[in-house]
């Protein structure tokens, strides 16, 4: 439990009388691709919310690199460097592309308010290395042409990007990815797989959400599969695929055939 | 030009209604700089601002009526007090969002305008504070020039605007300033890259508060006089109106609003009776016509045509 490893154990989270998620453990080691699949109201967004401090979990562990962050508040977990995305479009909508990522940026400047007022050379140098920062962000997923146009101008697709952006921008050493591909067509679903390969090369760990079967079986180690707020199987994806609990949660009944 | 022109005030102007009417613009401009900060970047509407000019402007006519201390000092003490203020109503008031957020500032100003009306042994209650002095200049040895006339207080005023401008300029163009916005345009997103929301909102507060409070104690000198009704709800309002017309969110907004917003009442008073039916009209047509405000609408159009 070194490194950037993500533990999950026991952990329940209870609405009222629903019970969203009911003891789910697994671990997302450093370096991989994990995805985490379900249906609809698997509790998969749940889990991410729970992990990452949006919502308190009822009850089980939570710990990053060896330390419990359950019950952490969200800012808290991204200084821990786990940074997550949302499955709704989620963007500084009336700034610019560039400023969106430069708001992402928070965690690399430590100018404080005193220096910021006596616009201090130190200020100053920091702002230039953050603007430079953010440049490279932008090249990297691929919206440095975007950089003074408002976010919500932006066409669909490259929204998307500008989230990843902003998320990378946070230097994380785990990103969680919610539904990163969802609404795009097929082109564009092809260089977001591309994208997240390349953000694990970088040595960032990737835990996602999806439900495009494709794209989680072309690009996890392990996946994850939810079910009812039950973890029902995990392991590879030529195994998942295989497993009848899995065949079952996904066409009801004793259908046959790969979830597709 | 310009600025030349500004600090040329009291040699220009010599009619001293106009050199008043501009003090007071003066104030009004650090006071809706400051509300922005918070209206405007962070997004947060605060309905208690008055709370803090008040605050300010009690703070240095009791620290000079009680206790014998100068504007010097109590310019301030007053910023200090207010920022105090502010961090407690901060503290409290982002537990909550939204109208309930709201609710919190309106109770938090009415609680300290009857503070200020009840206290009769600090503070007089309605009587209010009477013959608070003007500030004063020491040159050498020589005895203190107090000031006389309008045309010192003005440029007092005149610094105290540009400073609040730069204090808001040098904040929002910073990473603190992003972070406003960040929580502003989406708290969630925010966090998840690690703007500590609480915080950052409370420092919003204080640091709005504190211009608030040196805006009171530099009324209360001038006036010389503070009474309850410092605090009122219609002033808060006014700033209101000035950030929002102004165009919130933008450096030179507040400062358009605050100049215009204090020109028309004086302006209306020749339609006497419909001063206030005039003044509301002016409003429906400015949010119609210019719905982000005066400045944002000028900015466009000036892009538009070239």
């Amino acid at each position: 439990m070194t490194g950037s490893t993500l533990e999950v154990s026991a952990l329940d989270v209870r609405f009222g009388g629903v019970q969203a998620l009911a003891g789910v453990s697994f671990g997302v080691p450093e370096g991989a691709v994990v995805s985490l699949i379900g249906p609809n109201g698997a509790g998969k967004t749940t889990a991410f919310n729970a992990i990452t401090g949006y919502l308190a979990p009822t009850a089980g562990t939570v710990t990053f690199a060896g330390e419990p962050i359950a019950g952490l508040r969200p800012h808290q977990v991204a200084r821990r460097g786990l940074v997550r995305t949302f499955q709704k479009t989620s963007l500084f909508a009336q700034v610019t592309v560039g400023e969106n990522v430069l708001m992402g940026l928070h965690l690399r400047g430590a100018s404080r308010l005193g220096a910021i007022l006596l616009d201090l050379r130190r200020v100053r140098a920091e702002e230039a290395r953050l603007r430079e920062a953010a440049e490279e962000v932008m090249a990297f997923v691929g919206i440095a042409h975007r950089r003074e146009e408002l976010a919500a101008s932006l066409p669909y697709g490259e929204q998307r990007l500008l989230e990843l952006a902003i998320a990378l921008a946070a230097r994380p050493r785990m990103l969680l990815l919610d539904e990163p591909a969802s609404g795009m067509n097929p082109a564009e679903k092809e260089s977001t797989m591309r994208l997240i390969g390349r953000i694990r090369d970088q040595g960032i760990t990737v835990f996602l959400v999806e439900h495009d079967m494709r794209l989680v079986m072309g690009i996890s180690d392990r996946v994850l599969v939810l079910n009812h707020g039950q973890l029902i199987a995990q392991g590879s994806p030529a195994e998942v695929r295989r497993d009848p609990a899995v065949i079952q949660a996904y066409l009801g009944g004793e259908g046959a055939g790969a979830p597709a | 030009m310009l600025a030349a022109a500004l600090v040329g005030v009291p040699v220009w102007l010599t009619n001293q209604y106009l050199v008043h009417l501009l003090i007071l613009a003066g104030l009004f401009t650090i006071l809706a700089v400051s509300l922005n900060l918070l209206l405007g970047y962070t997004g947060q509407l605060s309905l208690g601002h008055a709370a803090f000019f008040g605050i300010g402007a009690y703070t240095s006519a009791l620290l000079d009526v009680h206790l014998g201390l100068s504007f010097w000092v109590g310019l301030p003490a007053a910023a200090v007090a207010a920022g105090l203020s502010g961090l407690l109503i901060g503290r409290l008031a982002f537990k909550l969002r939204g109208a309930y957020f709201v609710l919190v500032t309106i109770s938090f100003a009415e609680v300290v305008r009857l503070v200020s009306l009840n206290w009769m042994e600090l503070t007089q209650g309605p009587l209010g504070l009477p013959g608070i002095r003007p500030p004063s200049i020491r040159l050498g040895t020589m005895a203190s020039i107090p000031f006389h006339g309008k045309g010192a207080y003005y440029w007092l005023v005149l610094a105290l605007a540009a400073l609040s401008y730069g204090i808001a300029s040098r904040v929002v163009r910073s990473r603190i300033g992003r972070a406003f916005v960040a929580l502003r345009e989406n708290e969630a997103l925010a966090e998840s890259v690690g703007v500590d929301a609480f915080r950052t909102l409370v420092l919003a507060t204080v640091l709005a508060a504190a211009m608030a409070g040196a805006a009171g104690s530099c009324y209360a000198h001038y006036v010389s006089f503070v009474g309850p009704e410092v605090f009122l709800f219609s002033y808060t309002i006014t700033m209101v109106i000035m950030v929002i017309a102004g165009g919130k969110g933008t450096l030179l907004g507040p400062v358009a609003g605050a100049v215009i917003f204090t020109a028309v009442p004086e302006v209306l008073r020749e339609a006497q009776q419909f001063q206030m039916t005039v003044y509301g009209a002016i409003l429906i047509l400015l949010v119609i016509f210019m719905p982000r405000g005066i400045v944002p609408y000028l900015k466009e159009r000036r892009a538009g045509a070239p």
